[in-house]
Protein backbone atom coordinates (compact mmCIF):
# COMPACT_ATOMS: atom_id res chain seq x y z
CA UNK A 1 0.00 0.00 0.00
CA UNK A 2 1.82 3.16 -1.46
CA UNK A 3 0.56 6.35 -0.17
CA UNK A 4 1.76 9.88 -2.48
CA UNK A 5 2.61 12.06 0.25
CA UNK A 6 0.41 15.05 -1.64
CA UNK A 7 -2.60 12.05 -0.29
CA UNK A 8 -1.13 12.01 2.62
CA UNK A 9 -1.03 15.28 3.53
CA UNK A 10 -4.60 15.97 2.44
CA UNK A 11 -5.45 13.12 4.43
CA UNK A 12 -4.09 15.12 7.05
CA UNK A 13 -5.96 18.05 6.57
CA UNK A 14 -8.98 16.79 6.13
CA UNK A 15 -8.63 15.12 9.19
CA UNK A 16 -7.70 18.11 11.26
CA UNK A 17 -11.63 19.18 11.70
CA UNK A 18 -10.80 21.58 14.45
CA UNK A 19 -8.73 24.80 13.98
CA UNK A 20 -5.57 23.28 15.57
CA UNK A 21 -4.34 23.31 11.64
CA UNK A 22 -6.82 25.47 10.02
CA UNK A 23 -5.90 28.55 11.20
CA UNK A 24 -1.96 28.19 10.95
CA UNK A 25 -2.79 27.20 7.79
CA UNK A 26 -4.26 29.79 6.69
CA UNK A 27 -2.14 32.44 7.85
CA UNK A 28 0.86 30.57 6.09
CA UNK A 29 -1.36 30.71 2.77
CA UNK A 30 -1.80 34.63 3.12
CA UNK A 31 1.76 35.35 3.67
CA UNK A 32 3.19 33.32 1.10
CA UNK A 33 0.63 35.16 -1.22
CA UNK A 34 1.15 38.18 -0.24
CA UNK A 35 5.14 37.50 -0.16
CA UNK A 36 4.88 36.27 -3.70
CA UNK A 37 2.09 39.17 -5.03
CA UNK A 38 2.50 42.11 -2.58
CA UNK A 39 5.89 43.44 -4.57
CA UNK A 40 3.75 43.07 -7.76
CA UNK A 41 0.69 45.05 -6.33
CA UNK A 42 3.09 47.82 -4.92
CA UNK A 43 3.98 50.45 -7.43
CA UNK A 44 7.38 50.50 -5.44
CA UNK A 45 10.58 48.33 -5.47
CA UNK A 46 12.93 46.72 -2.57
CA UNK A 47 16.07 48.50 -4.02
CA UNK A 48 14.94 52.24 -5.13
CA UNK A 49 16.26 54.82 -2.54
CA UNK A 50 14.34 58.02 -1.76
CA UNK A 51 16.32 60.27 0.27
CA UNK A 52 13.51 62.95 0.27
CA UNK A 53 11.40 60.31 2.12
CA UNK A 54 13.74 58.49 4.30
CA UNK A 55 11.98 57.25 7.89
CA UNK A 56 8.34 57.81 6.90
CA UNK A 57 6.02 56.23 9.28
CA UNK A 58 3.34 54.14 7.49
CA UNK A 59 0.79 55.22 5.85
CA UNK A 60 -1.98 55.21 2.90
CA UNK A 61 -0.93 58.29 1.31
CA UNK A 62 1.51 57.32 -1.76
CA UNK A 63 1.23 53.53 -1.31
CA UNK A 64 3.63 53.67 1.90
CA UNK A 65 1.47 51.02 3.92
CA UNK A 66 4.94 49.98 6.27
CA UNK A 67 6.63 53.12 5.82
CA UNK A 68 9.94 53.33 4.47
CA UNK A 69 13.55 52.63 5.93
CA UNK A 70 16.25 55.24 6.56
CA UNK A 71 17.16 54.91 2.91
CA UNK A 72 14.00 55.63 1.84
CA UNK A 73 13.13 52.49 0.56
CA UNK A 74 9.62 50.72 0.56
CA UNK A 75 9.49 49.10 3.88
CA UNK A 76 6.51 46.91 2.38
CA UNK A 77 8.45 45.20 -0.57
CA UNK A 78 10.81 44.82 1.81
CA UNK A 79 9.37 42.95 3.84
CA UNK A 80 7.51 40.90 1.65
CA UNK A 81 9.94 40.69 -0.51
CA UNK A 82 12.38 39.89 2.40
CA UNK A 83 10.03 37.08 3.60
CA UNK A 84 10.12 35.65 -0.11
CA UNK A 85 13.95 35.30 0.69
CA UNK A 86 13.42 33.70 4.64
CA UNK A 87 10.86 31.16 2.87
CA UNK A 88 13.18 30.14 0.05
CA UNK A 89 15.89 29.55 2.01
CA UNK A 90 13.67 27.55 4.87
CA UNK A 91 12.44 25.19 2.07
CA UNK A 92 15.33 24.33 0.01
CA UNK A 93 17.18 24.35 3.04
CA UNK A 94 14.70 21.81 4.65
CA UNK A 95 14.31 19.99 1.55
CA UNK A 96 18.33 19.42 1.69
CA UNK A 97 17.77 17.98 5.10
CA UNK A 98 15.41 15.68 4.49
CA UNK A 99 17.34 14.00 1.54
CA UNK A 100 20.22 13.83 3.94
CA UNK A 101 18.22 12.90 7.03
CA UNK A 102 15.89 9.65 4.95
CA UNK A 103 18.83 8.46 3.23
CA UNK A 104 20.63 8.07 5.69
CA UNK A 105 18.23 7.03 8.65
CA UNK A 106 16.45 4.52 6.07
CA UNK A 107 19.95 3.08 4.96
CA UNK A 108 20.44 3.11 9.43
CA UNK A 109 17.27 1.53 10.12
CA UNK A 110 17.28 -1.11 7.31
CA UNK A 111 20.75 -2.51 7.46
CA UNK A 112 20.55 -2.96 11.51
CA UNK A 113 22.70 -4.41 13.75
CA UNK A 114 26.36 -3.26 13.95
CA UNK A 115 26.01 -0.72 11.18
CA UNK A 116 22.60 0.53 12.70
CA UNK A 117 24.31 1.12 15.85
CA UNK A 118 27.26 2.61 14.44
CA UNK A 119 25.33 5.05 12.32
CA UNK A 120 23.54 6.27 15.26
CA UNK A 121 26.64 6.45 17.64
CA UNK A 122 27.65 8.96 14.83
CA UNK A 123 24.23 11.02 14.47
CA UNK A 124 24.67 11.51 18.63
CA UNK A 125 28.23 12.35 18.63
CA UNK A 126 27.10 14.91 15.79
CA UNK A 127 24.42 15.96 18.21
CA UNK A 128 27.58 17.84 20.79
CA UNK A 129 28.67 19.78 17.78
CA UNK A 130 28.14 23.33 18.37
CA UNK A 131 26.54 23.61 15.04
CA UNK A 132 25.89 27.27 15.11
CA UNK A 133 28.95 28.36 15.74
CA UNK A 134 30.57 26.17 13.18
CA UNK A 135 27.95 27.64 10.77
CA UNK A 136 29.14 30.66 11.51
CA UNK A 137 32.51 30.23 11.01
CA UNK A 138 31.57 28.60 6.82
CA UNK A 139 30.00 31.62 6.51
CA UNK A 140 32.64 34.45 7.22
CA UNK A 141 35.41 31.42 5.76
CA UNK A 142 33.82 31.07 2.56
CA UNK A 143 32.37 34.72 1.93
CA UNK A 144 28.82 34.53 2.33
CA UNK A 145 28.03 32.53 -0.92
CA UNK A 146 23.90 32.53 -1.04
CA UNK A 147 24.05 28.69 -2.31
CA UNK A 148 26.17 27.83 1.01
CA UNK A 149 23.29 29.07 3.50
CA UNK A 150 21.33 26.30 1.98
CA UNK A 151 23.68 23.73 2.30
CA UNK A 152 24.84 24.75 5.76
CA UNK A 153 21.18 25.07 7.40
CA UNK A 154 20.66 21.70 5.71
CA UNK A 155 23.68 20.08 6.77
CA UNK A 156 22.89 21.17 10.85
CA UNK A 157 18.76 19.76 10.97
CA UNK A 158 18.98 16.27 9.43
CA UNK A 159 19.84 14.70 12.54
CA UNK A 160 16.44 15.06 13.89
CA UNK A 161 14.58 13.27 10.58
CA UNK A 162 17.49 10.75 10.63
CA UNK A 163 16.73 9.73 13.84
CA UNK A 164 12.81 9.58 13.27
CA UNK A 165 13.27 8.14 9.66
CA UNK A 166 15.41 5.13 11.53
CA UNK A 167 12.81 3.98 13.79
CA UNK A 168 10.02 4.46 11.15
CA UNK A 169 12.04 2.26 9.18
CA UNK A 170 12.75 -0.51 12.03
CA UNK A 171 9.06 -0.68 12.54
CA UNK A 172 8.27 -0.63 8.35
CA UNK A 173 11.26 -3.69 7.95
CA UNK A 174 9.09 -6.36 9.75
CA UNK A 175 6.50 -5.90 7.70
CA UNK A 176 5.09 -8.39 5.11
CA UNK A 177 5.83 -6.48 1.58
CA UNK A 178 8.94 -5.99 3.15
CA UNK A 179 9.88 -9.76 3.45
CA UNK A 180 7.64 -10.39 -0.26
CA UNK A 181 10.16 -7.93 -1.99
CA UNK A 182 13.20 -9.73 -0.43
CA UNK A 183 11.19 -13.20 -1.25
CA UNK A 184 11.54 -12.50 -5.07
CA UNK A 185 15.35 -10.86 -5.08
CA UNK A 186 14.67 -6.84 -5.05
CA UNK A 187 17.72 -5.51 -3.95
CA UNK A 188 18.55 -4.10 -1.09
CA UNK A 189 18.60 -0.62 -2.29
CA UNK A 190 15.49 -1.07 -4.46
CA UNK A 191 13.65 -1.66 -1.24
CA UNK A 192 14.73 0.99 0.93
CA UNK A 193 14.05 3.77 -1.90
CA UNK A 194 10.89 1.90 -3.74
CA UNK A 195 9.39 0.48 -1.05
CA UNK A 196 10.50 1.42 2.47
CA UNK A 197 10.74 5.22 1.76
CA UNK A 198 7.36 6.05 0.22
CA UNK A 199 5.97 4.53 3.03
CA UNK A 200 7.68 7.19 5.45
CA UNK A 201 6.63 10.04 3.63
CA UNK A 202 3.56 10.63 5.36
CA UNK A 203 5.80 11.11 8.71
CA UNK A 204 8.42 13.06 6.60
CA UNK A 205 6.01 15.66 5.41
CA UNK A 206 4.97 16.48 9.14
CA UNK A 207 8.45 16.62 10.70
CA UNK A 208 9.51 18.86 7.81
CA UNK A 209 6.32 21.66 8.71
CA UNK A 210 8.86 21.36 11.96
CA UNK A 211 12.13 22.11 10.51
CA UNK A 212 11.23 25.05 8.46
CA UNK A 213 10.86 26.91 11.22
CA UNK A 214 13.95 25.50 12.49
CA UNK A 215 15.84 26.73 9.30
CA UNK A 216 14.01 30.14 9.20
CA UNK A 217 15.57 30.53 12.62
CA UNK A 218 19.20 29.90 10.93
CA UNK A 219 18.79 31.77 8.34
CA UNK A 220 17.28 35.15 10.05
CA UNK A 221 19.94 34.51 12.76
CA UNK A 222 22.60 34.84 10.31
CA UNK A 223 21.14 38.10 8.71
CA UNK A 224 20.81 39.22 11.55
CA UNK A 225 24.88 38.63 12.41
CA UNK A 226 24.71 40.49 9.17
CA UNK A 227 25.76 37.25 7.43
CA UNK A 228 22.81 36.16 5.63
CA UNK A 229 21.91 37.71 2.40
CA UNK A 230 23.82 40.67 0.79
CA UNK A 231 22.22 44.17 0.55
CA UNK A 232 20.10 45.45 -1.53
CA UNK A 233 18.70 41.66 -1.38
CA UNK A 234 17.28 41.48 2.00
CA UNK A 235 15.69 39.02 4.58
CA UNK A 236 13.25 39.14 7.92
CA UNK A 237 16.15 38.43 10.23
CA UNK A 238 18.17 41.26 7.84
CA UNK A 239 15.43 43.59 8.19
CA UNK A 240 15.12 43.14 12.02
CA UNK A 241 18.67 43.69 12.16
CA UNK A 242 18.15 47.45 10.19
CA UNK A 243 15.30 47.82 12.82
CA UNK A 244 17.04 47.15 15.14
CA UNK A 245 19.53 50.36 14.39
CA UNK A 246 16.88 53.02 14.07
CA UNK A 247 14.61 51.52 16.65
CA UNK A 248 14.37 54.96 18.87
CA UNK A 249 13.68 57.35 15.42
CA UNK A 250 11.64 55.03 13.94
CA UNK A 251 9.97 51.97 15.82
CA UNK A 252 7.99 50.46 13.17
CA UNK A 253 11.02 49.51 11.28
CA UNK A 254 11.68 46.41 13.73
CA UNK A 255 8.23 46.34 14.30
CA UNK A 256 6.78 45.05 11.50
CA UNK A 257 9.34 42.30 9.94
CA UNK A 258 9.36 40.85 13.86
CA UNK A 259 5.86 40.46 14.04
CA UNK A 260 5.87 38.90 10.57
CA UNK A 261 8.56 36.35 11.31
CA UNK A 262 6.84 35.68 14.69
CA UNK A 263 4.00 35.05 12.81
CA UNK A 264 5.33 32.76 10.11
CA UNK A 265 7.42 30.69 13.10
CA UNK A 266 3.85 30.54 14.96
CA UNK A 267 1.88 29.36 12.06
CA UNK A 268 4.40 26.71 11.08
CA UNK A 269 5.01 25.52 14.52
CA UNK A 270 1.19 25.11 15.74
CA UNK A 271 1.16 23.76 12.11
CA UNK A 272 3.79 21.26 12.55
CA UNK A 273 2.12 20.65 16.04
CA UNK A 274 -1.15 20.11 14.58
CA UNK A 275 -0.23 17.60 11.78
CA UNK A 276 1.72 15.48 14.48
CA UNK A 277 -1.18 14.79 16.87
CA UNK A 278 -3.51 14.25 13.70
CA UNK A 279 -0.86 11.59 12.18
CA UNK A 280 -0.07 9.79 15.71
CA UNK A 281 -3.22 10.61 18.57
CA UNK A 282 -0.66 8.79 21.03
CA UNK A 283 1.87 11.74 20.98
CA UNK A 284 -0.71 14.91 21.76
CA UNK A 285 -0.28 16.50 24.86
CA UNK A 286 3.42 16.37 24.52
CA UNK B 1 27.43 3.45 38.52
CA UNK B 2 30.75 4.32 38.73
CA UNK B 3 31.51 2.06 35.54
CA UNK B 4 28.70 4.01 33.79
CA UNK B 5 30.09 7.30 34.44
CA UNK B 6 33.97 5.92 33.33
CA UNK B 7 32.25 4.43 30.00
CA UNK B 8 30.53 7.81 28.76
CA UNK B 9 33.55 9.89 29.25
CA UNK B 10 35.17 7.82 27.35
CA UNK B 11 32.79 8.06 24.92
CA UNK B 12 32.74 11.62 25.22
CA UNK B 13 36.53 11.60 23.87
CA UNK B 14 35.80 10.60 20.05
CA UNK B 15 33.14 13.33 19.58
CA UNK B 16 35.82 15.98 21.21
CA UNK B 17 38.14 14.73 18.83
CA UNK B 18 35.74 15.55 15.80
CA UNK B 19 34.71 18.65 17.02
CA UNK B 20 38.28 19.84 16.85
CA UNK B 21 39.48 17.76 13.47
CA UNK B 22 36.42 19.80 11.45
CA UNK B 23 36.96 23.25 13.30
CA UNK B 24 40.65 22.95 12.38
CA UNK B 25 39.77 21.91 8.97
CA UNK B 26 37.28 24.42 8.23
CA UNK B 27 39.36 27.13 9.00
CA UNK B 28 42.39 26.30 7.54
CA UNK B 29 40.64 25.51 4.61
CA UNK B 30 39.22 28.72 4.45
CA UNK B 31 40.17 31.02 1.71
CA UNK B 32 42.23 34.53 2.72
CA UNK B 33 44.48 34.49 5.59
CA UNK B 34 44.66 36.32 8.98
CA UNK B 35 47.03 38.88 7.90
CA UNK B 36 45.13 39.90 4.46
CA UNK B 37 45.06 43.38 5.09
CA UNK B 38 44.13 46.50 2.65
CA UNK B 39 47.97 46.77 2.65
CA UNK B 40 49.95 44.32 0.79
CA UNK B 41 53.16 43.52 2.80
CA UNK B 42 56.67 42.81 1.14
CA UNK B 43 56.85 38.91 0.45
CA UNK B 44 59.63 39.02 2.96
CA UNK B 45 57.81 40.03 6.00
CA UNK B 46 54.43 37.95 4.98
CA UNK B 47 57.17 34.72 5.30
CA UNK B 48 58.38 35.76 8.26
CA UNK B 49 54.99 36.29 9.56
CA UNK B 50 53.70 32.90 8.58
CA UNK B 51 56.73 31.10 10.10
CA UNK B 52 56.35 32.81 13.52
CA UNK B 53 53.00 31.25 13.48
CA UNK B 54 53.72 28.46 11.88
CA UNK B 55 51.41 28.82 9.13
CA UNK B 56 54.28 27.94 6.44
CA UNK B 57 54.16 23.89 7.35
CA UNK B 58 52.34 21.57 5.97
CA UNK B 59 48.61 20.88 7.56
CA UNK B 60 48.99 17.94 9.30
CA UNK B 61 51.94 18.94 11.29
CA UNK B 62 50.06 22.25 12.08
CA UNK B 63 47.47 20.03 13.52
CA UNK B 64 49.86 18.12 15.27
CA UNK B 65 51.02 21.20 17.03
CA UNK B 66 47.87 22.84 18.13
CA UNK B 67 46.64 19.34 19.21
CA UNK B 68 49.62 19.01 21.20
CA UNK B 69 49.48 22.09 22.91
CA UNK B 70 45.72 21.88 23.12
CA UNK B 71 46.08 18.64 25.51
CA UNK B 72 48.16 21.14 27.57
CA UNK B 73 45.27 23.41 27.62
CA UNK B 74 47.14 26.31 25.68
CA UNK B 75 45.23 27.63 22.57
CA UNK B 76 48.01 29.65 21.13
CA UNK B 77 48.41 33.14 20.47
CA UNK B 78 45.07 35.40 18.58
CA UNK B 79 46.24 36.44 15.61
CA UNK B 80 44.30 39.74 15.82
CA UNK B 81 45.02 41.01 19.10
CA UNK B 82 48.65 40.71 18.68
CA UNK B 83 49.42 40.41 22.85
CA UNK B 84 46.66 38.21 23.58
CA UNK B 85 46.75 34.34 24.09
CA UNK B 86 43.47 32.97 23.50
CA UNK B 87 42.94 31.33 26.65
CA UNK B 88 43.58 34.98 28.02
CA UNK B 89 40.46 36.67 25.63
CA UNK B 90 38.24 33.66 26.62
CA UNK B 91 39.01 33.92 30.68
CA UNK B 92 38.29 37.95 30.55
CA UNK B 93 34.91 36.86 28.51
CA UNK B 94 33.82 34.03 30.53
CA UNK B 95 32.53 35.60 33.28
CA UNK B 96 29.86 37.83 32.02
CA UNK B 97 28.46 34.79 29.67
CA UNK B 98 28.58 33.04 32.68
CA UNK B 99 26.80 35.10 34.50
CA UNK B 100 24.05 35.57 31.98
CA UNK B 101 23.98 31.94 31.03
CA UNK B 102 23.49 30.84 34.42
CA UNK B 103 20.96 33.01 36.05
CA UNK B 104 18.97 32.74 32.35
CA UNK B 105 18.76 28.90 33.34
CA UNK B 106 18.47 29.04 36.47
CA UNK B 107 15.39 31.86 36.01
CA UNK B 108 14.03 29.64 33.09
CA UNK B 109 14.15 26.13 35.31
CA UNK B 110 12.31 27.99 38.65
CA UNK B 111 9.39 30.06 36.10
CA UNK B 112 9.18 26.92 34.03
CA UNK B 113 8.44 24.37 36.39
CA UNK B 114 6.36 26.17 38.62
CA UNK B 115 4.16 27.30 35.41
CA UNK B 116 4.33 24.06 33.89
CA UNK B 117 3.24 22.03 37.33
CA UNK B 118 0.19 24.91 37.59
CA UNK B 119 -1.22 24.42 34.38
CA UNK B 120 -0.56 20.55 34.68
CA UNK B 121 -2.77 20.80 37.90
CA UNK B 122 -5.48 23.22 36.45
CA UNK B 123 -5.44 21.32 33.32
CA UNK B 124 -7.88 22.66 30.40
CA UNK B 125 -8.99 25.45 32.24
CA UNK B 126 -8.49 29.18 31.63
CA UNK B 127 -5.14 29.29 32.82
CA UNK B 128 -3.73 26.02 31.80
CA UNK B 129 -4.87 27.62 28.19
CA UNK B 130 -3.17 30.89 28.74
CA UNK B 131 0.45 29.16 30.03
CA UNK B 132 0.53 26.99 26.60
CA UNK B 133 -0.58 29.71 24.59
CA UNK B 134 2.54 31.76 26.11
CA UNK B 135 4.55 29.26 25.63
CA UNK B 136 3.93 28.32 22.04
CA UNK B 137 4.67 32.15 21.40
CA UNK B 138 7.38 31.59 23.39
CA UNK B 139 9.23 29.13 21.69
CA UNK B 140 7.90 30.78 18.08
CA UNK B 141 9.71 34.12 18.79
CA UNK B 142 13.38 34.35 18.24
CA UNK B 143 15.82 35.80 20.62
CA UNK B 144 16.66 38.76 18.34
CA UNK B 145 13.27 39.52 18.48
CA UNK B 146 12.82 39.59 21.93
CA UNK B 147 16.29 40.89 23.12
CA UNK B 148 15.18 44.28 21.08
CA UNK B 149 11.64 44.73 21.42
CA UNK B 150 12.80 44.55 25.13
CA UNK B 151 15.09 47.46 24.91
CA UNK B 152 12.56 49.37 22.73
CA UNK B 153 10.32 49.03 25.90
CA UNK B 154 11.99 48.80 28.47
CA UNK B 155 14.37 51.32 27.77
CA UNK B 156 13.70 53.46 25.11
CA UNK B 157 9.88 53.95 25.75
CA UNK B 158 9.51 53.55 29.42
CA UNK B 159 12.96 54.31 30.80
CA UNK B 160 13.13 52.08 33.68
CA UNK B 161 16.38 49.73 32.96
CA UNK B 162 19.77 50.93 30.78
CA UNK B 163 20.01 49.61 27.25
CA UNK B 164 23.19 48.64 27.35
CA UNK B 165 25.94 46.91 29.38
CA UNK B 166 28.32 50.13 29.64
CA UNK B 167 24.96 52.05 30.55
CA UNK B 168 25.06 50.96 34.32
CA UNK B 169 27.16 49.50 36.82
CA UNK B 170 24.72 47.91 39.01
CA UNK B 171 22.82 44.91 38.83
CA UNK B 172 19.85 46.55 36.71
CA UNK B 173 22.23 46.14 33.37
CA UNK B 174 21.52 42.30 33.51
CA UNK B 175 17.79 42.42 34.07
CA UNK B 176 16.86 43.00 30.35
CA UNK B 177 19.56 40.26 28.67
CA UNK B 178 18.83 37.69 31.45
CA UNK B 179 14.82 38.17 30.63
CA UNK B 180 15.82 37.94 26.84
CA UNK B 181 17.80 34.61 27.16
CA UNK B 182 15.50 32.92 29.30
CA UNK B 183 11.73 33.57 27.91
CA UNK B 184 12.55 30.87 25.00
CA UNK B 185 13.47 28.73 27.45
CA UNK B 186 10.84 29.46 29.68
CA UNK B 187 8.65 28.57 27.39
CA UNK B 188 10.51 24.86 26.48
CA UNK B 189 10.45 24.39 30.16
CA UNK B 190 7.02 25.55 30.95
CA UNK B 191 5.60 22.94 27.80
CA UNK B 192 7.51 20.01 29.29
CA UNK B 193 7.14 20.20 32.89
CA UNK B 194 3.69 20.65 31.76
CA UNK B 195 3.47 17.40 29.07
CA UNK B 196 5.45 15.26 31.48
CA UNK B 197 3.84 16.25 34.87
CA UNK B 198 0.34 15.52 33.61
CA UNK B 199 1.83 12.13 32.46
CA UNK B 200 2.75 11.32 35.85
CA UNK B 201 -0.20 12.68 37.80
CA UNK B 202 -2.09 10.07 36.03
CA UNK B 203 -0.09 7.19 36.81
CA UNK B 204 -1.01 4.26 39.58
CA UNK B 205 1.71 5.32 42.31
CA UNK B 206 0.38 8.82 42.24
CA UNK B 207 -3.55 7.55 42.79
CA UNK B 208 -2.65 5.75 45.69
CA UNK B 209 -0.81 8.32 47.10
CA UNK B 210 -4.53 10.16 46.74
CA UNK B 211 -6.12 7.22 48.20
CA UNK B 212 -3.74 7.52 51.21
CA UNK B 213 -5.21 10.74 51.24
CA UNK B 214 -2.22 13.25 50.86
CA UNK B 215 -2.68 16.98 50.24
CA UNK B 216 -1.83 17.75 46.41
CA UNK B 217 1.05 19.63 47.57
CA UNK B 218 2.96 16.86 49.05
CA UNK B 219 2.32 15.05 46.20
CA UNK B 220 3.92 16.65 43.69
CA UNK B 221 6.98 17.61 46.27
CA UNK B 222 7.25 14.09 47.56
CA UNK B 223 6.32 11.83 44.14
CA UNK B 224 5.47 13.49 41.40
CA UNK B 225 8.41 16.45 40.56
CA UNK B 226 11.14 13.47 40.46
CA UNK B 227 9.60 11.32 37.81
CA UNK B 228 8.45 14.45 35.97
CA UNK B 229 11.63 15.83 35.72
CA UNK B 230 13.50 13.71 33.55
CA UNK B 231 12.66 15.47 30.12
CA UNK B 232 13.66 18.64 31.46
CA UNK B 233 17.24 17.14 33.03
CA UNK B 234 17.46 15.49 29.05
CA UNK B 235 16.64 18.99 27.53
CA UNK B 236 19.44 20.70 29.28
CA UNK B 237 22.02 19.80 27.05
CA UNK B 238 20.06 21.06 23.98
CA UNK B 239 19.43 24.25 26.38
CA UNK B 240 23.15 24.77 27.21
CA UNK B 241 23.33 24.88 23.09
CA UNK B 242 20.67 27.40 22.95
CA UNK B 243 21.98 29.39 25.34
CA UNK B 244 25.25 29.61 24.07
CA UNK B 245 23.70 30.70 20.85
CA UNK B 246 21.20 33.08 22.50
CA UNK B 247 24.30 34.64 24.18
CA UNK B 248 25.39 35.83 20.99
CA UNK B 249 22.27 37.94 19.99
CA UNK B 250 22.10 39.17 23.52
CA UNK B 251 25.33 40.16 23.97
CA UNK B 252 25.54 41.96 20.53
CA UNK B 253 22.42 43.95 21.25
CA UNK B 254 23.23 44.85 24.46
CA UNK B 255 26.51 44.88 23.98
CA UNK B 256 27.97 43.23 26.59
CA UNK B 257 31.49 42.09 26.04
CA UNK B 258 31.39 38.42 26.46
CA UNK B 259 32.55 34.76 24.63
CA UNK B 260 29.27 35.39 22.19
CA UNK B 261 30.51 38.95 21.10
CA UNK B 262 34.17 37.83 21.51
CA UNK B 263 33.31 34.96 18.57
CA UNK B 264 31.52 37.22 16.13
CA UNK B 265 33.95 39.29 16.17
CA UNK B 266 36.63 37.07 15.53
CA UNK B 267 34.90 35.78 13.02
CA UNK B 268 34.51 38.98 11.35
CA UNK B 269 38.56 39.41 12.16
CA UNK B 270 39.53 36.54 10.41
CA UNK B 271 41.48 36.12 13.92
CA UNK B 272 41.44 31.81 13.58
CA UNK B 273 42.68 30.84 16.55
CA UNK B 274 40.57 32.93 18.93
CA UNK B 275 37.90 31.69 16.87
CA UNK B 276 39.01 27.59 16.79
CA UNK B 277 39.74 28.21 20.60
CA UNK B 278 36.13 29.25 20.94
CA UNK B 279 34.32 26.94 19.00
CA UNK B 280 36.17 23.99 21.07
CA UNK B 281 36.03 25.50 24.13
CA UNK B 282 31.94 25.61 23.65
CA UNK B 283 31.74 21.62 22.20
CA UNK B 284 33.50 21.08 25.63
CA UNK B 285 30.77 22.66 27.29
CA UNK B 286 28.03 21.06 25.60
CA UNK B 287 29.76 17.63 25.98
CA UNK B 288 30.47 18.53 29.51
CA UNK B 289 26.92 19.15 30.18
CA UNK B 290 25.27 16.25 27.97
CA UNK B 291 27.71 13.82 30.18
CA UNK B 292 26.57 15.73 33.16
CA UNK B 293 22.71 15.07 32.14
CA UNK B 294 23.22 11.40 31.87
CA UNK B 295 25.00 10.61 35.22
CA UNK B 296 21.79 13.65 36.94
CA UNK B 297 19.41 11.22 34.66
CA UNK B 298 20.87 7.62 35.82
CA UNK B 299 20.63 9.16 39.21
CA UNK B 300 16.97 10.03 39.12
CA UNK B 301 15.80 6.74 37.28
CA UNK B 302 17.73 3.91 38.42
CA UNK B 303 16.25 1.60 35.34
CA UNK B 304 18.77 3.36 33.35
CA UNK B 305 21.57 2.80 35.40
CA UNK B 306 21.13 -0.76 35.40
CA UNK B 307 20.33 -1.16 31.58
Amino acid sequence: MKSSPAAVAGEALRLASGGGVRVPAAILLLLVAAALLGPLLSPHDYFTMDLSGRLQPPALEGARLFGTDDLGRDLFVRSMSGARVTLLVAVVASLVSLVIGVTYGALAGYAGGRIDAFMMRMVDALYALPFMFLVILLMVAFERNFLLIFVAIGAINWLDMARIVRGQTLALKQREFVSAAELIGVTPAAIVFRHVVPNLLGVVVVYMTLTIPQAILVESFLSFLGLGVQEPQTSLGALVNDGIAQMERAPWMLLIPATILALVLMSFNFLGDGLRDVLDPRLRER
Amino acid sequence: MLRFALLRILSAIPTLFLVVVLAFLMVHAAPGGPFDQERVLPPENARNLAAAYHLDEPLPRQFGRYVSRLVRGDLGPSYYYRDHSVSDLIGAALPKSLQLGLLSMALALLVGISAGTTAALKRDTLLDRFVTGFSMTGISVPVFVIAPLLVLVFAVQLRWLPASWSGSAGLDRLLLPVLALSLPQIAYVTRLVRASMIEVLSSDFIRTARAQGLSTMSIIRYHALKPAMLPVVSYLGPATAAVLTGAVVVEIVFGVPGLGQLFVRGALNRDYTLVLGIVIFYAILIILLNLLVDLLYGFLDPRIREA
